[in-house]
């Protein structure tokens, strides 16, 4: 009997990433005090290898599909999808990250363990199949962001960032624990799979008004981390004062984690009573895409803006997600990991652009950059041409496969009025462009300094992300369509 | 409603009401005679310094939190402890696992000086 304690070896090969990560963010953790301060860039060396590895754990894991630890845990193409995903954003934020903190701080490398241990709650979230394990999930990865978020502690903008972060996003984790206890009271499970099981069997099933009330205390929790109206007030003022590589992270990373955990539970767990919950995401879609949008066309700082648009993209993916169907929740997924290089693309030229100190965040500091420095301004207009959702960039496959999804599950309003709101982001995105083009260079502008190797091969990445998506959708695509059949 | 609630609500029904005659009836029948000294907090006979609400240092929260560390330890390993033939290598391997972790914790809190006074 003991011996059988022991999970099988194929369990442990399935949750490889989590392994893989905890281990590099250990093992940094332990080097930190260790090493001079000289050397301490290469904890960001040992983090990257580390992801890398957990990539490579992703490829394994995939290869053992199914559940794994009495089905707490559940490793499927949407698992391995958004497993990979975010381990690709936590690669891109550190390389961003490198140059960064010699600049800002160089005595410190827990950072790179803190983004390490965000990662590892986030591929729990991808993979998790039980409520409690999105929560530990959600746990591990919030608590790792709102440190990250006030990591120079001298700054007061961080400061502030931090404190309401962690106040905001605790209270929102409350609601969702409370939604969890709820739909444990009802349907006696915190099996996803079981939960639908009970709830669309007509003898078993719970008070549809208990339900709805789990269902709904769940979506305030989900979304607040996905930044959706109206849940939404905290993003500007956090990203805008967090660091820029940080701000780059927590915008793709958890989001999309978040996304994953929304989808799967609504697709599987409150599948049986989707008629209740369409029409709020409905509404949240539309709610999302307006403020957002409109929000943005008001800001200077170029981090609120990329802020305000970070919320309005999750604006578009609800509108998938209200489609509810396996054809939005693959435009979803797809658009999430166009989403990713584009933001974090953007977030990198930030990064690059805004100095010690983080002086210059204005959207007219940027006036010359494309004499100055026509690289990362053509970078740039990458990045932002895609978030405006320009034919050959991710961006614009993004939308149109989350439109289509939105047209077959007949919302013809959702998609005319997001169509409309994609016109209106068109503004505030090319007048970052005009401003870097046709502006004389000012005093920024003149003084930008060479981009840092480890920025340089971000922005690259990121680059050729957006256009990989834009020119061959279809490699992400398929594999999305495939996926996107979750267990039932 | 259902049936089966109708004795709790009388239990808090009777609670509550309890707590507040008790609180009545004292306030009608005792003295009243309030003075500085009788209202000063009571610390082991010894007049207060300074109010409660002060600064303190930062450092007994780190050693609040490192306190958690062997706190959680112990939760884990006498469980371990007393069910150890039951769970044999299986409980070894995991309670190194875990311990391992909470091991590289101190170790980090160590060479950070947590643990040195002043």
């Amino acid at each position: 009997m003991p011996a059988s304690l022991f999970p099988p070896y194929e369990d442990l090969l399935r949750i490889l990433p989590e392994i893989v990560l905890t281990i590099a963010g250990t093992l940094v953790m332990v080097l930190e005090p260790a090493l001079r301060p000289e050397r301490k860039r290469l904890l960001g060396g040992i983090a990257i290898a580390g992801l890398l590895v957990a990539l490579w754990g992703t490829a394994v894991a995939n290869l053992f599909r199914g559940p794994a630890f009495h089905q707490m845990v559940v490793v499927d193409g949407f698992a391995t999808f958004f497993r990979a995903l975010v381990i690709v954003v936590g690669i891109l934020a550190v390389l961003c990250s490198i140059h960064y903190l010699q600049r800002e701080r160089p005595d410190s490398g827990e950072y790179y363990a803190l983004v390490l241990f965000s990662v590892v709650g986030q591929s729990v979230m991808a993979a998790a199949n039980e409520l409690i394990m999105i929560f530990i999930g959600l746990e591990i990865s919030s608590i790792a962001t709102y440190v990250l978020a006030g990591y120079l502690r001298d700054d007061r903008r961080n400061n502030e960032s931090a404190i309401k972060y962690f106040l905001l996003g605790s209270f929102a984790t409350a609601f969702l624990l409370y939604g969890i206890a709820w739909i444990y009271g009802a349907a006696g499970t915190t099996n996803l799979v079981e939960i639908r099981r009970v709830l669309s069997t007509p003898e078993l099933a719970p008070p549809r008004f208990l339900v709805g009330v789990s269902a709904a205390l769940m979506f305030v929790g989900f979304a607040f981390k996905v930044s959706a109206a109206p849940f939404q007030v905290w993003a500007p003022d956090v990203y805008q004062g967090a660091p820029a590589p940080v701000t780059a992270f927590m915008s793709a990373g958890p989001k999309a984690a978040a996304f994953a955990i929304f989808l799967r539970v609504y697709m599987t767990a409150f599948e049986p009573i989707s008629n209740r919950w369409e029409p709020v995401v409905w509404l949240s879609a539309l709610a999302t895409m307006f403020v957002g949008n409109f929000a943005a066309l008001l800001q200077n700082n170029i981090k609120r803006l990329l802020a305000y648009s970070s919320i309005a993209h999750a604006g578009y993916v609800m509108v998938a997600v209200s489609a509810h169907s396996e054809i939005g929740t693959a435009a979803a997924m797809f658009y999430l990991a166009a989403y990713a290089f584009m933001n974090v693309g953007a977030f990198a030229v930030v990064t690059h652009f805004a100095r010690q100190g983080e002086k210059y965040v204005d959207v007219d500091d940027l006036a010359g950059l494309g004499h100055r420095q026509p690289v990362t301004a053509a970078l740039f207009s990458i990045f932002l041409l895609s978030l405006i959702g320009i034919p050959l960039t991710g961006g614009f496959f993004g939308k149109f496969y989350i439109f289509k999804a939105a047209l077959e599950a007949k919302l013809y309003w959702l998609t005319v009025i997001g169509l409309l709101n994609s016109a209106v982001a068109a503004y505030y995105y090319l007048r970052i462009l005009v401003v870097m083009y046709f502006h004389e260079p000012g005093e920024a502008a003149q003084t930008v300094s060479p981009v840092a190797p480890g920025v340089k091969i971000a922005l690259w990445a990121s680059a050729a992300g957006t256009l990989l998506l834009g020119i061959f959708p279809s490699v992400i695509l398929d594999f999305a369509d495939r996926s996107a059949a979750l267990m039932k | 409603m259902p049936e089966g609630y109708v004795p709790f609500f009388i239990f808090v029904a009777a609670a509550v009401g309890f707590v507040l005659t008790m609180l009545l009836v004292a306030k009608i029948l005792r003295p009243s005679s309030p003075f500085a000294t009788k209202l000063e907090a009571y610390e082991c006979g010894i007049r207060a310094a300074t109010t409660a609400r002060g600064r303190y240092a930062v450092r007994y929260y780190i050693i609040a939190i490192l306190f958690v560390i062997f706190d959680v330890e112990t939760v884990f390993l006498f469980p371990w402890a007393v069910r150890y033939k039951v769970l044999g290598w299986f409980g070894v391997v995991e309670v190194a696992v875990f311990l391992a972790i909470l091991i590289v914790g101190y170790i980090w809190a160590y060479k950070k000086g947590a643990l040195e006074w002043v």
